[in-house]
């Protein structure tokens, strides 16, 4: 049976494709576990990024800081949260900034799940 | 003999690290979550665990996507938290049982689950957070094994093939030769997606039949295709898949000791549950 790669509307399964496409972007993303790495981009972002070996895209949408375009670039949003910590980003912050709500709309809609 | 006393399923969203820190326990946010906890408390209390079994994933602690096991045991005496760089404060270490981790190793390879095992393990939020919400003092009254499942990157193991794994790790359980009392935990889910533009995606009657399915029909959930799963639960939702297993390690019927289930924390569906042997 041939079913689409990613079937779901929206959504990016983050399967071999996505992981080999994001290696370098999510291996930057895991060091910003230790402060010293969060500390070492915020002061020389490009170095940083440079020394992870990041492509142009990865580059480009780190530096819009966009959610979306990170993903596309083979992001996983595992790491990518490592990421938007940096800057003091929660899950409705991305959640908005990905759905072009604000981010009270945001919070609304998953009030609005409660039915 | 082990004892086999239940299995407790929560959530474990990064964010409830954060409302700990700041005592936020009965903020009006916060309150229809924590009030959940109590009668888990009571129940563990009265059951008196040695050992904890959690099946949790790893959110990029532990391991990264260089080495990314399907399904991993820990086998060390020890197990650390660590910075996962969202600020959430690290909490105590908790006290491994190697022996027991080895046995059930040789059990789980035996039934042919080829495991990574590891001697050295950090424990992340999905691991730390269940266990502070049980022990909120943060004491750990008992001796814990970690067994880690992929939920990150596809392939992921199945629903059918989580279950299959969760009956042999009860198996494992059942033939320990001491006379622990042991608990497993299965923690993650239920509905929610972080990423992409269907992010915020909650889905409300699927969590609920699932967390029904955990007594009534407890395989319910193997007729799911991963995809499947995240078209009914989001991309992060298959963590559900962690519930299934500790389901699966109790073996035949369960009864329902507590369940509490709320919308929204962070940008999740929280589920919590308690099960144990139906006599």
């Amino acid at each position: 049976m041939n079913t689409p790669r990613q079937p779901v509307p929206g959504t990016t399964i983050f399967d071999g494709v996505e992981a080999r496409k994001g290696y370098a972007l999510n291996k930057m993303c895991y060091s910003f576990n230790d402060a010293a790495n969060r500390q070492a981009f915020v002061a020389d972002e490009d170095a940083y990024c440079a020394k992870y070996g990041l492509n142009a895209e990865q580059r480009e949408a780190i530096r819009q800081r966009n959610v979306l375009a990170l993903i596309a670039a083979g992001g996983n949003a595992y790491y990518l949260a490592k990421f938007a910590g940096i800057f003091g980003l929660d899950m409705q912050d991305i959640g908005a900034q990905q759905t072009g709500l604000t981010k009270d709309q945001f919070k609304a809609k998953l009030l609005a799940a409660r039915g | 003999m082990a004892r086999m006393l239940g299995t407790v399923m929560t959530s474990h969203v990064p964010a409830i690290g954060g409302a700990i820190a700041k005592g936020l326990q009965q903020d009006p946010y916060w309150k229809p979550f924590f009030d959940g906890f109590p009668p888990v408390r009571d129940w563990l209390a009265k059951q008196r665990p040695d050992v904890v079994v959690l099946v949790y994933n790893d959110h990029g602690l532990n391991f990264f996507l260089d080495k990314m096991p399907t399904f991993a045991v820990g086998a060390a005496p020890e197990y650390r938290n660590a910075d996962e760089g969202w600020g959430i404060p690290t909490l105590p270490p908790f006290r491994g049982d190697p022996a027991l981790s080895w046995h059930l190793i040789e059990s789980l390879v035996g039934d042919e689950f080829d495991l990574v095992t590891c001697q050295e393990m950090v424990v992340d939020h999905a691991f730390t957070l269940p266990m502070a919400l049980c022990w909120p003092d943060l004491k750990w009254p008992v001796r814990v094994v970690p067994v880690c499942v992929n939920t990150v990157q596809a392939p992921l193991p199945s629903a059918a093939r989580c279950w299959k794994f969760g009956q042999a790790l009860g198996r494992a359980i059942a033939s320990w030769s001491g006379d622990e009392r042991i608990v497993v935990m299965g923690t993650g889910g239920l509905s929610h997606q972080l990423d992409g533009t269907r992010a915020g995606f909650i889905n409300k009657d699927f969590d609920l039949r699932f967390m029904e399915s955990m007594v009534a029909d407890p395989d319910w959930a193997t007729k799911f295709s991963t995809t499947e799963i995240v078209e009914q639960a989001g991309t992060q939702g298959v963590e559900l898949l962690n519930w299934l297993i500790a389901r699966a390690a109790l073996p035949g019927k369960a009864r329902r000791v507590h369940a509490n289930y709320h919308i929204p924390i962070s940008n999740t569906a929280s589920g919590l549950m308690v099960l144990e042997p139906a006599r």
